[in-house]
């Protein structure tokens, strides 16, 4: 038993190494110099250590441009997602005596999930709605985040009745008891799907790729993945040249992917906190 | 009735804005389909194209490429479905049997925190790591004297890296789950065993599997509805032409065809037969996990 113990606990610390070891050989690869990149002399600990590759990419305009792109879709879509969930959230918790129609609009979101028209048809009606190439095209076509919906709606049926209904007594309006009482009350919740709302405006980029015309409009995540696939138009410049001994395109490209992730990173603890709960609300629900 | 109606007016309102968005930016797409069904001319508009009847379908079915693609799909998602199902169920079952709280919080947080990341991260690293040239995997193979393999750029090799890798991102998810109903077995029977002498071998086998069957079955029917998603994000960041052959899945090769190619009409065609077994596959996987796990989403 002893044994079996040891073995067990070795496997799962090598295991949680291994999730970890990319992450933090990337990051020894951003600090290192490009000599000791290109000679494979990075393992887990930045050899001849340098910023040098920061400093770089922090004077790059693309790279700066595309952080201030992805703030501004960070700021309004989370806004925007999270005003639109708690707006449909909230009726579809009524039962269909409080609210007419209420299987048929539970029913029109759902079906979005089970059925879609596909790559094309989508990227045409964006097209056609005008709002191509402009941040609008990175917010609107994905406001409506219906899981989150969902796990919204489910967590406001948790609440006793016995509050909304003495709001209701005391006058108050469904508006005003919606801002008064259930969003006060679910802020725990809110907060997770706040989180996990902002990690998936961080971490989107395919849209950007395909909607955006213009490279400078791209946000972060779409301006890193072309990067990463090789297609950077901008490459280093003359007057580059002068850093270039200390930065190589393998140490500048590891700094902005763990420059991707670090935001990440910081809020990982407090997503993590309340992940297990997200869990149980949105799939294991019984 | 009427004063009832006016009452719950403002729950209406409240439903307006979301309403027209998932109009316009759902079923508007869902209208489009009929770009499928035309020569499809964008300037025309939605409705102003040519109408081919099946042109599009009957192209795209005699496409050497379509049951390439089709069969990569469904190797690679269904390797995906059940290797991540194993590993997930064994590392709970392993973290159960730890001791040590705080070795067992730690390996637990960290094994999903790739979960967060995104695949253009995830692929900008594995890219560097399995770099035949100057990868730290190329460096531990010519290290003990194998001669570096081109994993990302050799069709032997891509779809398991795919599929392992995406094994690495993912099974921390699962694991939770696992842990979670893991910690819902009754004590009461674990007592029961001991006295009846069984070992904790014994104990995992006859008790903690059985209680958690309910469980795995519904993740495992849930993901039915997965079949035809292998993985556009991850997929699309580390392949390249040299592995089309068994790396190329329907929804790069619908992006390629549409976005790259401009042939909307063919392109539509394949993304519309997707559309449709996966409706058919999703709505099988919440009919039987409702009726045999009484799972509902809502």
């Amino acid at each position: 038993m002893k044994v079996f113990s040891w073995f067990n606990n070795t496997f799962l610390i090598l295991l949680a190494f291994i999730c970890l070891f990319p992450l933090l050989h990337i990051l020894a690869i951003s600090f290192s110099s490009s000599a000791a990149a290109s000679a494979g002399l990075v393992k887990l600990w930045p050899v001849d250590f340098t910023l040098k590759s920061y400093e770089f990419i922090l004077s790059k305009h693309e790279f700066l441009k595309s952080m201030t792109v992805t703030f501004q879709r960070l700021v309004i879509g989370t806004a925007v997602n999270m005003i639109l969930t708690v707006l449909i959230a909230y009726p579809l918790s009524k039962e269909t005596k409080d609210l007419k129609f209420r299987t048929l609009y539970a029913w029109f979101f759902i079906f979005t999930i089970l059925f879609g028209g596909g790559l094309i048809p989508w990227y045409m009606t964006i097209k056609y709605v005008g709002i191509m190439n402009s941040i609008w095209a990175l917010i609107l076509p994905s406001a409506v985040p219906v899981f989150n919906v969902i796990l919204l709606l489910n967590f406001f049926r948790g609440i006793p009745k016995e509050l909304e209904e003495s709001s209701f007594i005391d006058g108050a309006g469904y508006w005003t008891t919606l801002w008064k009482i259930m969003v006060p009350i679910s802020l725990p919740a809110m907060a997770t799907v706040g989180l996990f709302t902002m990690v998936n405006h961080w971490n989107s980029w395919f849209d950007g790729l395909i909607l955006m015309g213009r490279s400078d409009q791209y946000p972060l995540a779409t301006y890193l993945q072309t990067i990463i696939k090789g297609m950077d138009l901008t490459k280093l410049s003359g007057q580059d040249a002068i850093v270039m001994s200390k930065v190589s395109d393998r140490t500048a490209k590891a700094a902005q992917i763990f420059v991707g992730t670090l935001p990440i990173l910081i809020v990982y603890p407090f997503l993590q906190r309340y992940f297990v709960q997200g869990i149980v609300l949105g799939s294991v629900k019984e | 009735m009427n004063k009832k109606l006016v009452r719950q007016l403002p729950l209406h309102f409240m439903l307006l804005p979301g309403i027209i968005l998932i109009l316009i930016f759902s079923y508007i797409p869902m209208v489009g389909i009929v770009i499928a069904f035309q020569q499809f001319i964008p300037t025309n508009g939605l409705f102003g194209s040519e109408y081919i009847g099946w042109g599009n379908f009957e192209y795209a079915f005699q496409l050497p490429d379509l049951s390439i693609v089709l069969k990569n799909t469904l190797f690679i998602s269904i390797m995906k479905i059940i290797v991540g199902l194993i590993a997930a169920l064994v590392t709970a079952l392993l973290l159960n049997e730890v001791r040590l709280m705080w070795l067992k919080r730690s390996v637990q947080t960290i094994v999903y925190l790739p979960h967060f990341l995104s695949w253009v991260v995830l692929g900008g690293i594995l890219i560097d790591i399995l770099s035949p040239s100057s990868g730290i995997i190329a460096k531990v193979f010519t290290f003990i004297g194998l001669e570096p393999i081109f994993f990302l750029g050799k069709n032997d090799w891509f779809p398991y890296v795919i599929v392992i890798s995406d094994v690495w991102k993912e099974f921390g998810f699962n694991t939770i789950v696992y842990l979670a109903a893991i910690t819902s077995v009754n004590p009461a029977l674990y007592e029961a065993a001991k006295i009846d002498g069984a070992n904790r071998w014994k104990q995992t086998w006859h008790i903690t599997l059985p209680g958690m069957r309910p469980i795995i079955v519904l993740l495992a029917t849930l993901s039915l509805g997965n079949v035809l998603n292998a993985g556009f994000d991850q997929i699309f960041n580390l392949y390249s032409p040299a592995v089309y052959k068994s790396g190329d899945i329907i929804d790069t090769m619908v992006y390629r065809i549409g976005l790259i190619d401009f042939q909307y009409g063919l392109a539509t065609a394949i993304g519309l037969f997707k559309s449709i077994v996966s409706f058919i596959l999703i709505s099988t996987s919440y009919w039987l996990a409702y009726r045999f796990a009484n799972y509902r989403i809502f």
